[in-house]
């Protein structure tokens, strides 16, 4: 359980980290989005209390980070997979992680071994490519079998079977009953991933919501219907609250209406259908749907948040 | 590399066992100290100094000995067999600096301090660690680098014995010395958290000062040169002691003390900054 109340953070005059709240709960595999240069890496540095908020505070588990005595059964981090010494080896590097709280030499076989690393742990960490490099990443977030894992970008340089691993790693985490937090800007890879999602722009909140949710909040579905008569269809359709544009085959893109108003409606002037389905956005359109927002507008004291 | 293995859950045997201790993080400096090779060249290079100069210049002055009884009287033959802890302490020193403005560099620092949120710990556990390794090192090799010294200069009858007042003093003192420096290096490393920039700081710390005191008028550098760093540090070293300088082991206290303040300012630092 991961829980920030009015987290701010300023570097300079560069506010990073504006007036964040938003909880992350165990059991679920949460998504944190946000363009570059959101936020997003800032206030995985602030839950790890690796830099200091300029105001507000957030807690794991119930306590700031720095005031728990064994920091590693708490949270797993992956922050960024190049906080290596690339001259010594992966495993003297997970081993003398895992000395600092105690953690015997068995549990780190176990986790280079978990992570597909047996075969070259004895090699210098600084001849990794960034797929390996990340796994390594991952074996030190799991060292101490926490209760949160807390992931910036663990995609980043991996493979398809990598990538698929990691989700398949996640998944498993969130189902054993841990907090997973998860920043990634591949929106596709979330959309498989996660089940909540937590959308911050210029360090504000955007969106704090469950998947489906905030795809069908942030772009609603849009119909797709074709007929005989598009030209008809369209002039009868369009009214205040409903936009119709035409797509390249001759079918109509409606918004603003159901599947069966629009099926009702064509019935009653008599306008043969010939398809009429329902298009879901995907979040990738969602989110830049709510980014752009977060971004165009920023009236002063304007909070940036829509549902 | 294969991937997919699950992840399997070891038996909960948190919290109160899987702590973190000092000792626990000293522990861990160790592994890090032993797993870096550039620490195990600084240090050959360290012990190379010590024992290949200090036979080196022995064997110069063998071969041309003091001509007189006053260059004799003045010959300090445990200075000479010691020439190499002056080039020494240049690389205890930048591996001082190493071992934290590197973790700087590399991004490890982030790693090391998740791992123990309290921060104080890593630099009190790398201090404990280098401390005591370069003592284990300097030791033995100081003290070999003294007896290999006078057994060349015994040729010339120029030796002196270990149990001559003063001299296992100055062996002890000169591994005390490195082992300060070292200190200081890796406190000017975790204060200034760039190896270039603590590096330079270390230089201008060791030879500043001296050339500095030269350029003001006799009598106030007579009376600065004592507190200066090195004169003070390098005091306990000595044989004969320096008439200007403090006594062996007073010198060396403020030494100590000049250690000890960059280190107080680099754990305040790393107490109050975002890493």
């Amino acid at each position: 359980m991961i829980e920030a109340r009015g987290l701010t953070k300023r570097y300079g005059d560069k506010l990073a980290v504006d007036d964040l709240s938003f909880t992350v709960r165990p059991g679920t595999v949460t998504g944190f989005l946000g363009p570059n240069g959101a936020g997003k890496s800032t206030t995985m540095r602030l839950i790890l209390g690796l830099d200091a908020p300029t105001r507000g505070s957030v807690t794991v588990n119930g306590k700031p980070y720095r005031e728990h005595a064994a920091p590693l059964h708490e949270v797993g981090a992956l922050l960024d997979a190049r906080s290596v010494h690339p001259a010594r080896s992966a495993y003297h590097h997970l081993l003398a992680l895992a000395q600092t709280s105690g953690i015997p030499r068995s549990r780190v076989d176990e986790v280079v071994e978990a992570v597909g690393l047996e075969g070259v742990a004895r090699r210098k960490a600084g001849g990794f490519s960034l797929g390996m490099g990340q796994r390594l990443g991952i074996a030190a977030a799991l060292l101490g079998d926490p209760d949160t894992v807390i992931l910036d970008e663990p995609v980043n340089g991996l493979d398809t079977e990598g990538i698929r691993w990691i989700r398949s790693l996640l998944r498993g985490l969130a189902a054993e009953g841990r907090t997973v937090f998860v920043s990634s800007h591949l929106m596709s890879e979330m959309a498989l991933t996660a089940t909540h999602l937590i959308v911050i722009g210029r360090g504000r909140l955007i969106a704090d919501t469950g998947m489906d949710e905030f795809i069908a909040a942030a772009a609603p579905a849009v119909v797709r219907v074709r007929s005989t008569d598009p030209r008809a269809l369209a002039a009868l359709l369009r009214s205040g609250d409903v936009t119709v544009s035409g797509a390249d085959d001759g079918a109509l893109a409606v918004s603003g209406l159901s599947t069966d108003e629009v099926g009702r409606a064509a019935g009653a002037a008599g306008i043969t259908l010939l398809e009429l389905t329902a298009q879901q956005a995907s979040l990738e359109e969602a989110f830049v749907d709510m980014t752009r927002d977060a971004v165009e507008f920023r009236a002063p004291g304007q909070r940036g948040a829509r549902p | 590399m294969t991937a997919a293995h699950p992840v399997t859950r070891t038996p909960p045997t948190r919290p109160a066992g899987r702590r973190v201790t000092l000792a626990r993080v000293v522990r861990s400096e160790w592994t890090k100290l032993r797993s870096l090779p550039s620490a195990r060249w600084s240090l050959l290079i360290t012990v190379a100094s010590i024992v290949g100069f200090g036979a080196l210049y022995c064997l110069l002055r063998v071969t041309r000995p003091p001509d007189n009884q006053a260059a004799r009287a003045a010959f300090d033959a445990t200075a000479v067999s010691l020439t190499g802890v002056q080039l020494a302490q240049l690389a205890v020193g930048v591996l001082g600096v190493l071992l934290v403005a590197g973790e700087y560099a590399t991004g490890l620092i982030r790693t090391s301090l998740t791992a123990v949120p309290a921060r104080l710990p890593v630099l009190w556990g790398k201090a404990v660690v280098f401390a005591l390794t370069t003592l284990a090192v300097c030791l033995p090799v100081t003290l070999a680098s003294f007896l290999v010294g006078q057994s060349i200069l015994s040729a010339e009858r120029l030796d002196i014995a270990l149990s001559h007042p003063g001299v296992a003093r100055a062996v002890l003192g000169s591994t005390l010395y490195l082992s300060a420096i070292g200190l200081l290096g890796l406190g000017l490393g975790a204060l200034l958290r760039s190896t270039a920039g603590a590096v330079a700081t270390l230089l201008g710390l060791l030879f500043g000062p001296q050339l500095l005191a030269g350029l003001l008028p006799s009598d106030w550098s007579d009376r600065i040169y004592p507190y200066l760093p090195v004169p003070a540090g390098a005091a306990v070293a000595n044989v004969r002691p320096d008439p200007a300088a403090l006594g062996p082991w007073s010198g060396f206290g403020l030494f100590c003390l000049y250690t000890g303040l960059v280190l107080a300012l680099a754990a305040w630092q790393l107490r109050r900054r975002d890493a």
